[in-house]
């Protein structure tokens, strides 16, 4: 049996985890266990088991060799190979190229459907509203409709405060 | 407060009823929120945990569905506590192992729970008896909707909540149900039950969660994705997948019932014969007992038996619970010992199973339950 790695040498090392029903088999040969840290457990490339074997190295490619590091919590790709884990919200941008396939390969889809904090949604149809109104408002003056262009004038001024997002209400 | 003051004995526990509950044990929906600009806790130094900490406690302290609530740091909870938590289902066994910056908010009826800190800042559940995941989803959602107000939450418009694990990033959503399904055990037909729900894109587990057995052949059912696909889609499936495997689950029993009557009531006599003579038991020869008693009140085997008894039962023999109520510290062969003590005394006032009354339909066993 060949290294799944590597996908060159015979495998040594045989790792079986079961979760559920399903079983996860990794047979690697003994200088890409030495490289994955398979000895040592702790630095053993989680992800893999976590997402699938080549998540890890998926990743990693994403970044076109060079090593990424996110800049509001320096977490690296590394980080992600030992625990399947990110460190910060801002990662999802640091690293998207390297996340899309793994999102692509292990949800649905790739475009968030369902629940959308209220205040966000708030102000998204709010913008939504004013781009309508604002060709509402051109078309009419285009006609010279003048009544009309006033009352859709006031709607947008109405609308204006609300476009700003409202901040939440800090905790105390 | 104390912990064993605020939780309800078991045997109240046991007592709580829902829809199509001799099947389905509970469901539970759970979301997963972190908050903007904040490391994840795996991943954050302990300031930074206890910051978003001091953060989220009050937040969610604050919110009406909490008044009485129990809320304390996991720290300050002795391993004993945070184990008969694990057992009863409200906190992770991750959580369990956390310490600094971690804390957990349950409701006074424990309905909702709020694990902060875990692998993602928040994880909150509802949990009902039965099959309830609309109520579930409702109560969660609103909860949710409430916190927001609060909290700023990591959110992207095209990935929906973050989280630590982009296995969660979308919704945030799990929703869940235990299932006790002894009869397609009994029939063998739980494997390619088993791989169909998969095949739906579910993920099928042990009685604990991710990577544990199927003890007393209770089975959680759950969602694996995330994104791409509405809260009310996933519920909507999950509800529907679960009304066919109580469907399975009865056309097994029944069948069981009509082509090896017999067998079935050696199972279960042999099983009550075990558990009400034992001197020596372990905990996981003891669930799957159980479950096949608990099949035998299901099926009127057991005139008078309530399912409670088997219920609480199901809850006290765990390892932790079993500890608790004796003061020194048991060793796993005493706790054996102990284990088969009170399976004894309970199951004194027990008479052995007789076959079943002839006419009975297993329908007409499903008492009339609250919508």
């Amino acid at each position: 049996m060949l290294c799944c790695v590597c996908k060159q040498k015979e495998a040594t090392v045989h790792l079986t985890q079961i979760e559920g029903e399903k079983v996860h088999k990794v047979d690697l040969c003994e200088d890409c266990a030495k490289q994955k840290g398979v000895n040592d457990p702790t630095g053993f490339a989680l992800a893999d088991l976590l997402l699938g074997i080549g998540a890890a190295q998926d990743f990693e490619q994403a970044g076109g060799g060079k090593e990424l590091r996110c800049p509001r919590c320096g977490f690296t790709q590394a980080d992600f190979k030992k625990s399947g884990r990110l460190g910060c919200p801002q990662c999802y941008p640091t690293f998207a190229e390297g996340l899309a396939g793994l999102l692509k390969s292990m949800h649905k889809g790739t475009q968030h459907v369902g629940k959308v904090p209220a205040a966000l949604q708030q102000s998204r149809d709010a913008s939504e509203r004013m781009k309508a109104l604002q060709k509402k408002l051109a078309k009419a003056i285009e006609e010279e409709n003048f009544e009309q262009a006033a009352v859709l004038r006031d709607e947008i001024k109405q609308l204006t405060p609300r476009l700003a997002p409202p901040r939440p209400v800090p905790a105390t | 407060m104390n912990l064993h003051e605020f939780l309800p004995p078991p045997g109240e526990m046991a007592r709580r009823r829902g829809p199509h509950d001799r099947i389905v044990m509970s469901s539970r929906v759970r979301l997963a929120r972190n908050i903007k600009d904040a490391p994840f806790p795996g991943w954050a130094k302990k300031p930074d945990r206890l910051r978003a900490l001091g953060i989220i406690r009050p937040a969610v302290e604050g919110l009406p569905e909490m008044t009485g609530a129990f809320s304390e740091l996991m720290e300050n909870l002795p391993a004993l506590d945070r184990q008969i938590l694990v057992e009863r289902h409200l906190i992770s066994r991750e959580h369990a192992a956390r310490s600094a910056g971690s804390g957990l908010v349950l409701s006074r009826d424990e309905s909702l729970c709020v694990m902060i800190n875990e692998e993602d800042h928040l994880r909150m559940q509802a949990l009902r008896p039965g099959l309830q995941f609309k109520q579930a989803w409702a109560a969660i959602d609103q909860f949710d909707s409430a916190l927001e107000q609060r909290l700023e939450y990591a959110f992207s418009p095209q990935l929906g909540y973050l989280t630590a694990c982009p296995t969660n990033v979308g919704t945030g959503i799990r929703v869940s149900a235990m299932l006790h399904l002894p009869g397609l055990v009994l029939a063998e037909q739980i494997n390619p039950v088993i791989q169909s729900v998969n095949k739906l894109g579910l993920a099928v587990r042990g009685l604990y969660g991710e990577g544990t057995e199927a003890l007393g052949n209770v089975f959680q059912v759950s969602n694996q994705m995330t994104l791409g696909e509405s809260e009310t889609t996933l519920v909507e499936r999950l509800d529907k997948v679960v009304s066919q495997l109580i469907d399975h689950e009865e056309n097994a029993r029944a069948l069981l019932l009509e082509k090896k009557p017999k067998d079935v009531l050696n199972h279960i006599g042999r099983a009550f014969g075990v558990l009400a003579n034992a001197h020596r038991i372990s905990s996981k020869e003891t669930m799957n007992l159980l479950s096949l008693m608990r099949l035998g009140i299901d099926l009127e085997m057991f005139p008078g038996v309530d399912r409670a008894l088997t219920d609480e039962l199901f809850i006290l023999v765990q390892p932790y619970h079993l500890q608790k109520q004796h003061a020194e510290k048991l060793s796993g062969d005493e706790r054996d010992l102990l284990r088969a003590d009170m399976l004894r005394e309970r199951l004194k006032i027990v008479s052995r199973p007789v076959p079943r009354p002839p006419g009975a339909t297993s329908a007409a066993t499903e008492p009339p339950t609250e919508e």
